[in-house]
């Protein structure tokens, strides 16, 4: 596999989200608008990026016996820093993810993908595979935040386009699991098409 | 495996102290910024810093609540006091409702809820004369001759439609906020 397949694999054919079904916690819970779904999928790519590196690097040193501890320090670090970083730049944007920036810590993704991926590869390639992986991500909230945002409020990333109220029940819990359905059985069919 | 262990560990604190001094102050000004911005909205235009001037006052019900006065050069204009709820469809309500003087509502704002999307949520807008919204009913009455409560329960407050608890929840914090500037000392 070459770096480019290595990158584009986290869009469709391995989406984390779409395909893989993991992670679906803070995909469900921070998509009620397009705003929060594209922070939401920033950060974790963050993380996911830096914690792939270092996982790598440090491959050599960390005991096997212990490296789930160790890969938890460097993602939990990974995670404070981008907690820390956006209470100070992007205060609002913080004040609504809430509790779910913290909780990247126990995404499945990124622990997912320092055991699967990182662990095994050169750092190079886990740098590849946790900016794919993490934009697959990135793109799945994002899209899913834009249908629900469209239906529900009648907006895309606060700009109103449409007047009045919008199909309530897609801002809140139940529509996020028709959107992700939904969106779900499109790109299998997307997928099955591009495999046939 | 304990050295790699603490070594990692080493470095990720090393990292993180590093990171913890860089946003402190950020974080520090973004945090006041925004409370003065909520004090702002309350009371009218003023010149001092409302949050170094804060004093507590007790509300009477074993509680205490904080409170902003805010001057225009020497004159107080009005005051700002930080209330809340417990009884929010969702529990826990957060407010700033700001006072003139003479105890009339300047401005009411919510400062964190987890009420009902589109149906206690719209506690939180500010209208427009076209189009008001339920706040609005609050703006420049004294709750001394305005009984803080919703028509379901007798007063004269149009309650959000479909999200009644949610608005007797508020005029409860509005109210707490009220008794508190009635009985304390001003200063």
């Amino acid at each position: 596999m070459n770096q480019m397949q290595n990158f584009t694999k986290g869009f469709l054919k391995e989406n984390p989200i779409l395909v893989l079904v993991l992670g679906t916690c803070p995909t469900l819970a921070t998509t009620s608008s397009s705003m929060n779904g594209l922070g939401m999928g920033l950060a974790t790519t963050f993380v996911l990026i830096g914690s792939n590196v270092f996982i790598s690097l440090l491959k050599d040193l960390i005991p096997d016996t212990v490296r789930i501890p160790a890969f938890i320090v460097v993602i939990a670090t990974f995670v404070t820093i981008v907690d820390l970083m956006m209470q100070a730049y992007v205060p609002s944007l913080y004040e609504t993810l809430g509790i779910f920036i913290p909780l990247i810590v126990v995404n499945c993704i990124v622990l997912g993908r320092a055991e699967a991926y990182a662990s095994k590869n050169t750092v190079w390639s886990s740098f590849v595979d946790g900016a794919g992986m993490g934009l697959g991500f990135t793109l799945a909230l994002g899209v899913l935040g834009a249908v629900r945002e469209i239906l529900g409020s009648g907006s895309l990333f606060g700009y109103k386009f449409i007047e009045g109220e919008g199909i309530l029940v897609f801002i809140l819990a139940p529509g996020a699991f028709i959107a992700l359905g939904y969106l779900i059985a499109v790109v299998n069919k997307i997928n099955k098409a591009r495999k046939a | 495996m304990v050295l790699s262990l603490t070594l990692i560990s080493l470095g990720a604190s090393a990292g993180l102290g590093f990171v913890y001094e860089f946003t402190k102050e950020p974080i520090e000004v973004s945090v006041l910024n925004k409370k003065l911005n909520a004090i702002r909205l309350v009371v009218p235009e003023f010149t001092n810093n409302p949050n170094d001037e804060m004093f507590m006052l007790p509300t009477g019900e074993g509680d205490s609540l904080e409170v902003y006065p805010a001057k225009n050069g020497e004159e107080v204009v009005g005051y700002a006091i930080r209330s809340y709820t417990n009884n929010g469809f969702s529990g826990y309500i957060g407010f700033m409702v700001g006072f003139t003087p003479d105890g009339t509502i300047y401005n009411i704002n919510v400062l964190e809820h987890k009420e009902t999307p589109g149906l206690g949520t719209k506690m939180v807008p500010d209208g427009t004369p076209e189009k008001p919204e339920f706040k609005d009913q609050f703006k420049g009455k004294n709750p001394a001759g305005f009984q803080l409560k919703v028509k379901k329960d007798g007063g004269p407050v149009d309650a959000i439609t479909a999200a009644t608890i949610s608005s007797r929840a508020f005029c409860e914090a509005v109210q707490r906020a009220y008794n508190t500037f009635e009985k304390g000392e001003l200063k």
